[in-house]
């Protein structure tokens, strides 16, 4: 077990594409971090430069207090969990899971009792002598597991370790390795696209987007203080509604009606370099039926047209259209892009409402919304800085 | 097990394609066969199975070494080009499936273009360079062009069956403290063990097959093999055609390549198939 | 320049050292010697008259571009290559989609289509000379007196032995085309009202275009190098000679080294045009290109 601390850590490949760039990262001993991001983000070249199956081009990796860029992987004491789990299909489960400690010339007593007692905590003692082929899915990301604990590394690496798992399976698993990161409290690090795991499993994520740390925090910083759009338009689900907006003296237009600019949002936008032309941000939760608000209560009321109306029992969520263009910024697109959403082709803006089980909204008809504009966001669209922040944020974003 | 008579239908329908398509294959290996079980007086009769069998083309051929020499060249010849070709094709492949490193694509290449390379054409150089060498008419002399033209069909049989030994089991193993050479040695190779004997048995047979080599690089009974003996086996009997004797030594020829079909024709295709698929 | 780190400096020596021993040999069998060859094709080397061995420039090549031979050796090689290789194409088809759909005996069937594959070509070459041979032959009465000696039904024969010698091969390549055909993307379409001939033509044949293209580039390839099967057939006689058996004539019957090499590099010339051709169909989907894991 052991803290692992990245510094300036950079990826650069022969052809001069960079594919971390000057990651710092304090990983304390027994934590779980993730990194989450979409596809390309660097957060695997990042994992694999821990483990040692990539090299740092530049930066300094140290695994319990001792410098590793130059050592090899099977000098590094780390166990990795791979999507593809790559087991050895050759090897019995039993094989697979000893495999690390037979190279490390563990005497073959302790191997046994090593893999029984793994294979007991992941319930797969009736299979030790089965080949990979003769298991399903979610057996197999087991052994994977197993393979990872006997060896009592000082940490776990986990490539995506669940996304070959189906739905279920899925979140069964996710609270399994939670609970068994909980008990055996070795450092963690987890790499995922999926936002969902990341809020769920981690102790703390870091979001990277083209290389780069976005922004590292809890699961619940990260959602309500997210240091961006790219963050704020990654974390969540459904996620964070965004519109074209305008600054006109105490009032914010936008496609969805004129808001009033409360004291915070007022701070924010009189900075000296605030821009006139914003994006607006609301979470679907931040909106609700204005015939179950108490009508005293600050905010903004809109009137909409609703679409379609999913009901989920604890929930309603409401969809709607805008006119008007969308709100358009280099980051959106790249979140549109990576959840292939960029060519749906509807026009104006689309909005996702979450509402209370109670509302009568229907679709096709009219409804009144109220819009808790406390909880709004403002984002620059050059930068895509989050000037509700408080402080400047470019002071503090990593990158 | 109750069919329909639809299903029935389509059970006759397969069969009678399937006969005519083993017919098809089988006519002229029969007919070669039928040939040399036929006796002397018999052989030119031109019947579809012999009426008398007899075993005496084979006796023929074994009894002189003009056949047996033959027959010792081309199992030599053939190993060890096999050998070698698999070996030196191992290495390449496995370079080429697993690392980066420039001058990959020279390789891939230069074994393209000798892949379609017309033999004529190097029969001519080699012919006088191995003269010049020594190495005219002697094992050597046919094992290194046929270990030169089986490497591109090995490197790229071989290199398809590395591909698809998923990336990932090596990273494992190294995170499991295998050093390079263990990884290779206790995961890749087991994994690669049948892409490398299929890709054997296809240069085994690939040098079996040969005849322009071998009556070109050849003049005397050292090194000639089989199918270039056989050719010569014409008119050098004067008192006898040598069909049956040439039939016979054909049939034995062809035993071990239909004894290899019979065995792994599964692998037999992956392997003709695994670079084309890709490609 | 980016500092290369030690891993990949110590991946790329690995790298190079298991392909340096292919490679060499590779190099030195044929580069060598092509360059040899091209060195002999200028020169008037005669085996008979070594000490006559001199430069000519390429009066070897006039010699041969204006001698009937050539010529006639080439237009026979041209038709044998494009009517072998185009029936080939079509029985390949048709037994790969035997072997593809049958419902029974498959493996009987991939054993016997196997068998002219590993079967050694001079034996079948024997096996049909018989066939074919008047007084031996079961076959002779088929085709009139003594077949092999006349031009045409020569050629037809030499046609016949290769293509039931290669369309197994040509048979399994499009039988892996087959296979990457999605059985789902058959059903989409017959749910569309695409009859099975359709299927076939509009689905199947364009999905499977890269495997027909490799197996035709390979057949056509090989198939103008045709030598085997005419050596043992006719001997190249009743102008039934391929291009490599004049080039093996000129080199091994008259000795002529010069004459014989001159053919040698055209013979590469012209297979060379064929492979760029095909290459240029193609596109750069050649093998082995980089498609490393990230």
């Amino acid at each position: 077990m052991a803290e692992i601390t990245l510094e300036g850590v950079t990826k650069r490949y022969p052809d001069g594409a960079v594919a971390v760039r000057d990651v710092s990262l304090a990983i304390a001993d027994g934590e779980f971090l993730i990194l989450v991001g979409p596809s390309g983000c660097g957060k695997s070249t990042t994992l694999n430069m821990i483990a040692g199956l990539e090299d740092i081009t530049e930066g300094t990796l140290r695994i319990g207090g001792q410098v590793v860029n130059d050592k090899a992987p099977k000098d590094r004491d780390i166990a990795m969990v791979f999507q593809s789990y790559a087991l050895y299909p050759h090897m019995t489960v039993r094989q697979n899971m000893g495999f690390a400690l037979r190279l490390a010339h563990v005497d073959k007593a302790v191997i046994k009792e090593k893999v029984e007692e793994a294979a007991r905590v992941l319930d797969l003692t009736g299979h030790l002598d089965r080949k990979p082929a003769n298991l399903s899915g979610g057996q197999r990301q087991r052994v994977a597991m197993g393979r990872a604990i006997v060896r009592e590394p000082k940490a776990f690496l986990m490539d995506e370790p669940l996304s070959n798992l189906d739905a279920k399976l899925r979140v069964q698993m996710r609270t399994q390795i939670a609970r068994l990161q909980r008990r055996l409290g070795t450092t963690t690090v987890y790499v995922t696209h999926d936002q969902t795991e990341a809020m769920t499993l981690g102790d703390r994520v870091v979001v990277m987007r083209g290389g780069i740390v976005q922004q590292t925090g809890s699961p619940q910083e990260l959602y309500d203080r997210p240091r961006n759009l790219f963050v704020a338009g990654f974390i969540g689900s459904p996620a964070m509604n965004f519109l074209p907006a305008a600054v006109e003296e105490d009032r914010l237009r936008t496609p969805l009606g004129d808001l009033p600019l409360d004291d915070r949002l007022r701070a924010a936008l009189a900075r000296r370099d605030a821009p006139r032309e914003v994006i607006a941000g609301f979470r679907p939760e931040h909106f609700e039926d204005a015939a179950l608000v108490d009508p005293e209560r600050g905010g903004a009321t809109v009137t909409v047209t609703v679409d379609v109306r999913e009901s989920l029992g604890s929930d309603v969520f409401v969809h709607f259209a805008l006119e008007g263009g969308a709100a358009a910024a280099e980051q959106l697109a790249e979140l549109a892009a990576d959840s292939g959403l960029a060519d749906t082709g509807a026009g104006g803006p689309e909005i996702v409402a979450r509402l209370s089980a109670r509302t009568r909204a229907r679709e096709g008809e009219r409804l009144r919304l109220w819009l808790d504009t406390a909880q709004a966001h403002v984002f620059d669209p050059a930068t895509g800085d989050n000037l509700t922040l408080p402080g400047h944020p470019r002071d503090t974003a990593a990158g | 097990m109750s069919t329909s008579p639809a299903q029935r239908r389509r059970i006759a329908r397969w069969s009678v394609v399937n006969t005519a398509v083993v017919l098809y294959a089988l006519f002229p290996v029969w007919w070669i066969v039928a040939l040399s079980f036929k006796d002397p007086a018999t052989l030119s009769d031109g019947s579809f199975v012999p009426r008398r069998w007899t075993l005496e083309n084979y006796r023929g051929i074994f009894a002189t070494s003009e056949f047996t020499r033959a027959l010792v060249n081309s199992i030599g010849i053939a190993l060890i080009s096999t050998v070698v070709a698999v070996t030196l094709g191992t290495m390449a492949a496995y370079a080429v499936a697993r690392l980066r490193f420039p001058g990959k694509r020279l390789l891939i290449g230069t074994s393209l273009l000798i892949a379609m390379f017309p033999p004529i054409s190097l029969v001519s150089p080699l012919f006088d360079i191995e003269r010049f060498l020594g190495l005219f008419d002697t094992w050597a002399g046919l094992i290194i062009p046929y270990m030169t033209f089986s490497l591109p069909l090995a490197i790229y049989t071989l290199s398809a069956f590395f591909r698809e030994i998923p990336w990932d089991l090596e990273k494992a193993a190294k995170v499991d403290g295998a050093t390079p050479a263990q990884a290779f040695r206790l995961v890749i190779a087991p994994l690669a063990a049948p892409g490398v004997f299929t890709t054997a048995i296809l240069v085994f047979i690939f040098c079996w097959n040969d005849f322009l080599f071998a009556i070109s690089l050849t003049s005397t009974t050292a090194a000639r093999t089989v199918p270039a003996a056989i050719a010569f086996f014409t008119g050098s009997s004067q008192f006898q055609q040598p069909t049956g004797s040439i039939a016979a030594a054909a049939v034995v020829i062809t035993v071990p390549i239909v004894v290899f079909v019979l065995l792994f024709q599964r692998r037999i295709v992956a392997g003709l198939t695994s670079g084309a698929v890709k490609g | 320049m980016t500092r290369l780190s030690e891993g990949a400096r110590q991946e790329r020596r690995l790298g190079w050292l298991l392909c340096a021993p292919a490679v060499l040999v590779m190099l030195a069998v044929t580069a060598y010697p092509v360059l040899y060859a091209l060195y002999l094709s200028l020169h008037r080397y005669d085996l008979r008259f070594p000490q006559l061995a001199r430069f000519v420039g390429l009066d070897n090549y006039a010699a041969v571009l204006s001698s009937g031979f050539w010529w006639e050796a080439f237009q026979v090689t041209c038709l044998i290559t494009v009517v072998s290789v185009a029936v080939e194409l079509a029985l390949g088809m048709g037994l790969a989609v035997v072997m593809h759909r049958a419902i029974l005996g498959r493996p009987a069937v991939r054993t016997a289509v196997l068998l002219p594959y590993g079967i050694v070509t001079v034996v079948a070459a024997f096996s049909w000379q018989y066939a074919w041979t008047p007084g031996i032959g079961y076959l002779v009465d088929s085709a009139g007196e003594a077949p092999l000696t006349d031009h045409w039904k020569a050629i037809g024969l030499i046609i016949l032995a290769e293509v039931w010698k290669t369309t197994p091969f040509m048979a399994l390549l499009l039988l892996a085309g087959l296979a990457l055909v999605p059985e789902e993307t058959l059903r989409a379409a017959m749910v569309d009202g695409a009859t099975r001939w359709q299927r076939f033509r509009l689905v199947t044949l364009p999905l499977m275009k890269p495997a027909i293209l490799v197996a035709l580039l390979f057949r056509t390839l090989d198939a103008f190098r045709i030598f085997d099967n005419i050596y043992v057939l006719t001997q190249g006689s009743n102008g039934t000679g391929s291009v490599s058996i004049l080039g093996y004539d000129n080199l091994f019957t008259a000795l002529n080294l010069g004459i014989g090499s001159a053919i040698s590099v055209l013979i590469f010339l012209c297979v060379a045009v064929i492979a760029f051709a095909f290459i240029r169909l193609f596109g750069t989907a050649a093998p082995g290109s980089e498609d490393t894991g990230r």
